[in-house]
């Protein structure tokens, strides 16, 4: 009967085609345009690594100021960081710093050119899953024994060696001399959960080295830096001081070593509120991926609101179907009395019914995901392809779905009520000849 | 008028009337809050920064090697781009305003940190600064050449002047104003004397509370990288944008130029979200009018054909065509009427919510009566052309049996 009442559905649209493109239409603008902020809401506010990304977390350790109610500092001291990383609590951990510094390529002609970089330690490919095109991340040892080790981006490897396996080569940064291991392939989260301090949804750097080196290099710092105390003067009073400028993730497999963990960080603290530091209350915390981006804000006010507004577009798309709907249901009166004069009784014409305006609403859909394409693209040319990273503004295969989905169902919720005002009526009335 | 039939005539048809009332007033939420946010980012985003910004651009200057001296480089490259032609002035900077990114400090009226502070930006200069940026001194002087200190990361900060904005000096001196040139206020440790003030000068984030708060002060940290600030003539800074970056990248191996850009362009990056989100809300709310227009015109219609034996009866018995049409009128009108009352409830309630959970200022009054009065209106256009076609129905309608 699903294919006889499909027929009937087809038949029924070619017989009012203006009222039932008009139904379409109104389907179309209204998912469409939902679909366009869901698919911004659903990658900004989404998870960049569900695989793994309850076992991964951001520390927090409230090394802030005493005399103010503000919130802990989201990033950590140089002091912390080392202490940290040398005692190596958890199963996994990486400090991660984002710096700046001048390559120059070989050769007379080739000008030296800057870039955005990150020091990470050797976990940091692990943990994220950062895939690799040549060569592998450089071993712990190489952070421990403060190795000139790098490892850069695919398109800096087109830059500077056309593209071939560089594993091995030399590589002049910061005027020094670093040993290649690996390239990275397409790697860009988004948002770009291990780093949120600067733009979370920037393209992310190109070069990595490890974290260990960037103090006793003097690397130029490129992210945020918060000193709610003004730092003694010079270089080592700042590694010194209680500004923060680093982010640190650690893996915790279970529940047990994420405990074992925030164990062993409010033993570090009690120790420091012995030399002095810490002088807030201790605030230790774990904050997951997800937890971590719903704390530090990364969905951006905007796209919530969007949300709201676009919701009300739809309401108004589908209030408008419930009219056109209403309106070719009783058109049908006649049909439906003629169907129930012949035995159907209420519950198959009900079906017929929701066939019906299911079939629109999949038209509805499938027309929508050419409006939420049309938006989507709109959105990348109003924001620019510079300050952000756009790619991922289009549309993916679970958006596809849910676009359809929504479609269908809106439409028939959105039926209800004509279709059981049309099954309702007095088949005799319309059975006399006018 | 026919208030009463016309009211009652809704009732015996209260699916159409809710349907377009409801319409309405979510279209009303969407439009009325829609306008409000885009009125307060056009707002946000025509703020001057204080600085004579189509004339203006800036750019960086990075040094790398043992050969590279970045004292002599600073020194040589300002010398450099003030005697060239067409450049009115250049100043080295820490941080650019409006652009993101800079520093800030809190700041006190005594050297104890529990004191409340007042957050500035503060911008690392040299007595160019004014010129360059063609701020607007109101008070008090600029600093000396002699005010202004070289040093290396190594050595203490210890600015002991600073030429300050007006919103600042009246942060940390309410009661005084213009008056406050000659008082102190501390860095941490160290007291800083306010030496002059100028009329506005905006911090590099402008979305923040603190943003007409800025400090520029004489005191020029060396290191490897330099910015600077430059002020051309009018209509030279295209030109001068190319040659300063080719002369400059040309005369010193140990050092290559990078981001250069002009204000007009950084101050379109830094705005650049808050102008999307005013193109897609004006999208939004162009496709809701749209919507509801024809959603107002299809009910109409479908009212109208249902009735054209009543409607051809009324003109048979003498109805003008005036009649019919005001008739039809009169009843969009209420429905109108209700849907933006209902709207009136919705916008107002989804505002205090906007404001209450995203920090936004809340709306002023005249926003909501407006929406009212200009839905009604849109209502009353789009029935005009059905209502106009339903007082055209012939009276001859009334006795044909079909």
């Amino acid at each position: 009967m699903f294919f006889y009442y499909l027929r009937l559905s087809a038949l029924s649209y070619r017989r009012n085609p203006i009222l039932s493109s008009l139904m379409v239409l109104a389907i179309a603008i209204g998912v469409g345009a939902y679909m366009v902020i869901f698919t911004l809401n659903y990658v900004m506010g989404g998870n960049p690594i569900p695989q793994k990304s309850d076992q991964l977390f951001h520390l927090q350790i409230d090394s802030g100021n005493p005399n103010t109610e503000s919130d802990p500092p989201e990033q950590l001291t140089y002091i912390d960081a080392r202490a940290l990383i040398e005692a190596d609590a958890a199963f996994r951990e990486t400090p991660s710093s984002k710096i700046s510094g001048i390559i120059e390529p070989e050769g007379d002609d080739a000008r030296p050119f800057s870039v955005i970089g990150r020091g990470a330690a050797a976990d940091f490919f692990t943990m994220f899953n950062v895939p690799f095109l040549y060569g592998t991340p450089w071993d712990e040892s190489a952070d421990r024994n403060l190795q000139q080790v790098a490892v850069i981006t695919k398109e800096l490897n087109e830059r500077l060696f056309g593209g071939e396996d560089p594993s091995g080569q030399t590589l002049r940064f910061h005027s020094s001399n670093f040993q290649i291991v690996g390239v990275l392939d397409d790697w860009a989260p988004v948002p770009k959960f291990y780093d949120v301090n600067n733009n979370p949804f920037d393209g992310g750097e190109e070069i990595f080295i490890p974290w260990n080196l960037v103090a006793p290099m003097e690397f130029s710092r490129s992210g945020n830096t918060n000193c709610w105390k003004a730092p003694d003067p010079g270089r080592e009073g700042f590694l010194n001081s209680e500004c923060v400028w680093i982010q640190y993730w650690v893996e915790l497999r279970d529940g047990e070593e994420e405990e074992d963990y925030l164990q062993f960080l409010n033993n570090y603290v009690a120790e420091q509120k012995e030399f002095g530091r810490m002088p807030r209350p201790m605030n230790n915390a774990l904050f997951d991926v997800e937890e971590w981006l719903l704390k530090e804000e990364v969905l951006p006010n905007e796209t919530k609101i969007l949300s709201a507004l676009a919701a009300m577009l739809l309401a108004v798309c589908l209030l408008n179907t419930i009219g056109l709907l209403l309106s070719k249901f009783l058109g049908k009166s006649g049909e439906i009395g003629v169907r129930q004069a012949l035995g159907a009784h209420k519950g198959s014409l009900f079906m017929q019914h929701v066939i019906e305006a299911g079939f629109i609403g999949l038209l509805g859909g499938i027309i929508g995901l050419g409006v939420a394409a049309a938006g989507l693209e709109g959105i990348k040319v109003v924001l620019g392809d510079d300050l952000m990273m756009t790619d991922w503004i289009q549309l993916n295969p679970p958006v596809v779905a849910v676009t359809l989905v929504l479609a269908i169902f809106a439409t028939i919720a959105a039926g209800f009520y004509p279709i059981w005002r049309a099954c309702n009526v007095n088949p005799a009335i319309h059975l006399k000849t006018q | 008028m026919e208030i009463g039939p016309i009211l009652r005539a809704l009732t015996r048809n209260k699916l159409g009337v809710i349907l377009i009332a409801l319409q309405i007033a979510f279209t009303m939420t969407v439009m009325v809050n829609a306008v409000f946010i885009i009125n307060e980012r056009s707002k946000a985003m025509g703020r001057p920064s204080g600085l004579d910004e189509p004339n203006m651009f800036y750019l960086s200057s990075t040094g790398f090697g043992e050969q590279f001296n970045s004292e002599v480089t600073e020194q040589d490259d300002l010398q450099l781009l003030r005697t060239m032609p067409g450049i009115v002035d250049a100043a080295p900077t820490n941080a650019i305003p409006v652009s993101g990114s800079g520093s800030s400090n809190a700041l006190r009226l005594e050297n104890d940190p529990t004191l409340p502070a007042v957050i500035s930006a503060v911008y690392y200069t040299d007595d160019h600064a004014l010129n360059t940026m063609d701020l607007n001194l109101i008070a008090g002087e600029n600093f000396n050449s002699s005010d202004v200190l070289y040093q290396t990361a190594s050595e203490a900060r210890d600015y002991d002047r600073s030429v300050v904005s007006l919103a600042f000096a009246e942060a940390l001196f309410p009661e005084e104003g213009l008056e406050s040139v000659g008082r102190v206020f501390y860095n941490g440790d160290y007291p800083v004397q306010i030496t002059g003030i100028v009329e506005r000068l905006q911090t590099p984030w402008p979305n923040n509370s603190f943003v007409e708060h800025a400090m520029l002060v004489p005191l020029n940290f060396i290191g490897s990288t330099s910015t600077y600030l430059i002020r051309t003539e009018p209509g030279e800074r295209d030109r001068l944008m190319v040659e300063t970056e080719e002369i400059l990248a040309s005369n010193n191996p140990n050092r290559i130029i990078r981001g250069l850009k002009s204000m007009d362009e950084t101050r379109e990056e830094t705005y650049r979200l808050d102008s999307a989100m005013a193109t897609i809300l004006l999208v939004v709310i162009v496709t809701l009018v749209f919507i509801t227009s024809m959603g107002i015109v299809g009910l109409a219609v479908f009212g109208i054909n249902r009735r054209r034996k009543q409607i051809g009866t009324r003109r048979a018995l003498g109805a003008s065509h005036g009649q019919i049409l005001r008739y039809f009128m009169l009843e969009n009108f209420f429905i109108s009427g209700a849907g933006v009352t209902l709207g009136a409830l919705f916008t107002i309630g989804f505002s205090i919510a906007l404001s209450s959970l995203f920090e936004m200022p809340t709306m002023s009054w005249y926003y909501t009566p407006l929406g009212m009065v200009l839905l009604i209106l849109i209502g009353q256009l789009a029935v005009l052309g059905p209502s106009t076609r339903a007082a055209r129905i012939q009276p001859a309608i009334a006795t044909r049996s079909i």
